[in-house]
């Protein structure tokens, strides 16, 4: 009963909160709830006994990309509403459900859950972090390493491409200022 | 002994191949040498195996490896080395050898040097797999390849609009023999069930004559494109827009003998229908005396060796259809020496003269070209079968061969022809060399080749010189191999016909040196009362064959085209292809607002991709589930 | 009332619904960025019910892998928008048609 109450709960919560990421016009807000509703979602790896990934999930979600979002933004001039993308909000709606709608019915054909046999089944005595960390260490090395890797590459892919020429601001600048910026060439 | 054989076999490839890396590049010397080593390393090899053969060796049978492999047919790239192609093989490399030198001094000058030898060695390749391949389809390939790279030779100044011209009637000549020769071959598979030789030649015994006869028919149709035999003749002479050493290697010595070793290497089949080899024998004898006559008149130096190329190939057709196959075979390889020396000594001739051709612009030539001379009237000698040079052992056995068969018009008509022979070839030999020295007035101021090139001709020198001594032990080779045997006449009777021939010859020759060797002699222009008549006209325009196929063949089939192009191909076919371009082109035009650059627009159409994607997943998986059900209910339909 | 696999992708799917709506309706390169992180998530939480229905740590295996790519595709993404902020003043979807066709 105390599971169904939190997973209701907590569906409502998270929907509501990424039904605000992508309406509201306001950058802010949105960051803001998309926060939210990663803490959310986190939730459910709770409910569902990943402890881990529920950790994780806050850590890098809410820690990491959060905060790098809210850095990103501050280049950005997110003061003004976000304007719209002006189109017909029922083809776009419409595609949506379709997609979602089609997706349940593969998932509830039988088809897919009939014949599903645990490739590596969780080891009965110890908590989900362990487990983990067995499997992940074990099965999974080089996937993990390849990924600690790319993450390594994003890291200083980012700086580079960010980096440059940190010292100027567009938004500090006046318009002639920024046009000799824009003629010297120098990000392109 | 094999890897000799592969040795004679893949070094003009070899060759080849590496001449052809050079193409494009300019003239590089060592091309050309390198080429004539690895040829005369064939020539080396060949040799090795031609005295294995005479020691009476087993002959070599290799099977390199399986070429096809389907169901019943079975044919391997096999080669073999018995009497017919070890003879073969001693003169297409010892002629090749001879060329691919000489060659380096002829093209010394020539822009497209290396293409030249790679083009020439993948002649001798070709040629080598022609005679050396142990069933029909691999002497098929060869003979292919000989006509390609002779279209490519022919052509070889491709900027010339005459020698393309001769070049794809060549080509387009022999494609036309080759359709009946490959009739002939889809006969053999289908009624003895095999191409190889020694399978085939035992299956034909059982045979049906009718079938025989067919076959025999059609292969001779091949045989006849590639030996240039009447009505497919007319290529012949165009071919010699080539450069001369090709004259001499490819359409002298080597290429145009394929049919008649064709006919020699199927003479098991052809001895079961002596009919068919009577018709050959009498096309042969027609094509030498038709050809000679056309020589006759010709005012073109390299056209009347080319008409004595043809004449020649007649004579040895006709000694082949008498089933006097070991003559023809050596009349072949005779032949091959002192044609290729006249062709060479021709190839000096056009050098000093500036690639002049006709040879009443030339004359008195002896005082500035000796040794060319001495070559010219050599091979002239021995073409005209004069005692004791080569042309007299090998067309004189021909003339006893058709005697002894009691086929007297054959014989009589062979023997007019020996006298015609002897006429025209000394009546080149008497404008080039002697009498006034005509070429003065063109301001042309000839010199001798040089050494290397005289010194090259030389062993073709000793072929038609010494042959002769040579058919005793050619013939104790070849004896099993081609069931030959020797030619009997009554002693006196011999003898009479052995000096009336002679006789008749020397009278022919004297009479072309009285007629040309002096100084009357003029360059023609058309107005004296020989070049009026009838006769003349006839046989300069070469009986106006040319003429009629121009008329009768090429210009309906260009009328022909020209109708289905406007009406199949503009209005069918290139209507389609263009009806589908419009299309597709029509759809882009209209998709092309999808293409609007902008990502929101994009990734909507994505999602729309997404679902589409889905939508099949859904309906396969449930196709898949109740495929069953499905099948029951589409047969309940009738489908 | 028993919460089963059911519900669990049914709530995934909806999640993925509003990514996909965000992803197509909105014009702000950043707030794409938020939708796309939606669908990420959304994915993430079928995996993981997935793997707990299944008593199969793989599900958990790959929602970890995919928080690790989210991670690295931020930072390469926010560092490719602001210099394509620097350059041209806007981070307006409209303005990027240089692939028109």
């Amino acid at each position: 009963m105390f599971e169904a109450v939190a997973f209701y709960l907590f569906a409502f919560l998270t929907i509501a909160m990424f039904f605000i990421v992508v309406t509201t016009s306001q950058a802010l807000f949105a960051l803001s709830a998309l926060a939210a509703g990663m803490i959310f979602i986190s939730a459910f790896f709770f409910i569902l006994g990943a402890d881990f990934l529920g950790a994780v999930q806050i850590i890098v979600y809410t820690g990491a990309v959060m905060a790098l979002y809210a850095f990103g933004m501050m280049f950005f001039d997110t003061t003004r509403d976000v304007k719209e993308k002006q189109g017909n909000k029922y083809i776009i709606v419409g595609l949506s459900t379709l997609a979602a709608v089609l997706v349940v019915v593969i998932f509830a054909m039988p088809m897919v859950s009939g014949n599903i046999v645990a490739l590596y089944p969780g080891i009965d005595g110890v908590g989900n972090t362990q487990e983990i960390g067995l499997v992940l260490f074990t099965k999974y090395l080089i996937p993990f390493e390849l990924a600690a890797i790319m993450l390594l590459v994003a890291m200083v892919a980012g700086i580079v491409l960010a980096g440059k020429k940190m010292d100027l601001s567009i938004t500090l600048m006046n318009e002639a200022e920024i046009e000799e910026e824009k003629n010297k060439k120098v990000l392109s | 002994m094999e890897k000799y054989l592969y040795i004679a076999l893949f070094a003009p490839l070899v060759s080849s191949l590496f001449s052809a890396l050079f193409t494009a590049t300019p003239k590089k010397l060592f091309t050309g040498i390198v080429a004539s080593l690895l040829i005369f390393t064939s020539f080396i090899a060949s040799t090795i195996l031609l005295v294995h053969i005479l020691k009476g060796g087993e002959p070599i049978h290799v099977t390199m490896m399986t070429w096809m492999a389907t169901g019943d047919l079975y044919i391997p790239f096999g080669f073999v080395v018995d009497q017919i192609s070890v003879t073969m093989m001693m003169v297409v490399t010892l002629v090749s050898t001879v060329v691919h030198v000489y060659s380096i001094g002829y093209m010394d000058h020539d822009k497209g040097f290396n293409r030249f030898f790679s083009w020439l060695s993948a002649f001798v390749f070709s040629m080598m797999i022609l005679v050396m391949s142990d069933n029909y389809a691999g002497l098929f390939i060869g003979w292919e390849g000989v006509g390609l790279c002779s279209w490519g030779l022919i052509g070889f100044w491709f900027h010339k609009e005459s020698a393309t011209w001769a070049a794809n009637e060549a080509f387009i000549m022999n494609r036309i023999a080759d359709l009946g020769m490959l009739i002939g071959l889809f006969l053999i598979y289908w009624n003895t069930g095999t191409l190889q030789y020694d399978g085939a030649f035992t299956a034909f015994h059982e045979l049906p004559a009718a079938t025989l006869t067919w076959i025999g028919i059609f292969l001779f149709i091949g045989a006849m494109g590639k030996s240039a035999q009447f009505p497919l003749h007319t290529w012949l002479a165009d071919a010699m827009e080539g450069p001369t050493p090709v004259s001499a290697l490819i359409h002298a010595a080597t290429m145009v003998t394929a049919g008649v070793y064709l006919v020699i290497r199927s003479h098991e089949l052809y001895s079961l229908i002596p009919h068919v080899g009577l018709f050959i024998a009498s096309l042969g004898t027609f094509v030498a005396i038709f050809a000679a006559s056309m020589a006759l008149v010709n005012r073109d130096m390299k056209r009347i060796i080319a008409y004595s190329t043809l004449s020649q190939l007649g004579y040895m057709f006709a000694a082949a259809g008498l089933g006097a196959y070991w003559v023809a075979l050596f009349h072949l390889m005779a032949h091959a020496g002192f044609k290729a020396l006249l062709f060479l000594g021709a190839g000096n001739v056009m050098h000093a003269m500036h690639d002049e051709l006709d040879p009443f612009k030339m004359g008195g030539l002896k005082k500035v070209m000796k040794w060319t001379w001495i070559m010219m009237v050599i091979g002239s000698l021995a073409l005209a079968g004069v005692i004791p040079f080569a042309g007299f052992f090998s067309k004189d056995t021909i003339l006893e061969a058709a005697y002894s068969g009691n086929h007297m018009v054959i014989y009589g008509v062979l023997l007019f022809t020996a006298g015609l022979t002897a006429f025209y070839s000394f009546r080149l030999v008497a404008l080039i060399f002697h009498g006034e020295e005509r070429y003065k007035l063109f301001g042309i101021h000839p010199h001798e080749a040089y050494r290397f090139m005289l010194w090259a001709m030389s062993p073709l020198l000793l072929i038609a010189i010494g042959a002769g001594v040579l058919q005793t032990p050619f013939f104790d080779m070849v004896e099993e191999a081609l069931n030959a045997h020797e030619y009997h006449i009554a002693h006196g009777t011999a003898l009479i016909m052995l000096v009336g021939t002679q006789m008749f010859v020397g009278l022919a020759i004297l009479y072309a040196y009285k007629k040309y060797a002096n100084s009357r002699v003029t360059v023609p222009d058309g107005t004296s009362k020989m070049e009026n008549s009838f006769m003349y006209k006839l046989l300069i325009n070469q009986y106006y064959i040319p003429y009629a196929y121009e008329e009768y063949f090429v210009k309906p089939y260009r009328e022909l085209s020209e109708v289905f192009w406007t009406k199949v191909d503009l209005k069918i076919v290139d209507a389609t292809v263009d009806g589908i371009a419009a299309i597709i082109y029509g759809t882009g035009e209209k998709t092309r607002k999808m293409q609007s650059g902008n990502l929101s627009t994009m990734l909507t159409w994505m999602v729309a991709g997404l679902i589409g994607l889905l939508l099949l997943a859904v309906v396969f998986g449930l196709a898949a589930r109740y495929s069953d059900e499905i099948l029951v209910f589409l047969s309940a339909l009738g489908v | 009332m028993e919460i089963g696999l059911n519900h669990y992708l049914v709530l995934s799917t909806i999640l993925f619904a509003i990514g996909l709506v965000g992803v197509m309706r909105r014009k702000n390169l950043l707030l794409l960025f938020f939708a796309t992180e939606i669908l990420l998530n959304a994915v993430n939480v079928a995996f993981a019910a997935i793997s707990h229905y299944y008593g199969d740590l793989t599900g958990q295996m790959f929602a970890f892998f995919v928080i690790a790519i989210a991670a690295s595709e931020v930072a390469v993404g926010l560092g490719l928008l602001i210099v394509w902020y620097k350059r041209h003043g806007s981070i307006d979807l409209d303005a990027l048609t240089t692939m028109k066709g």
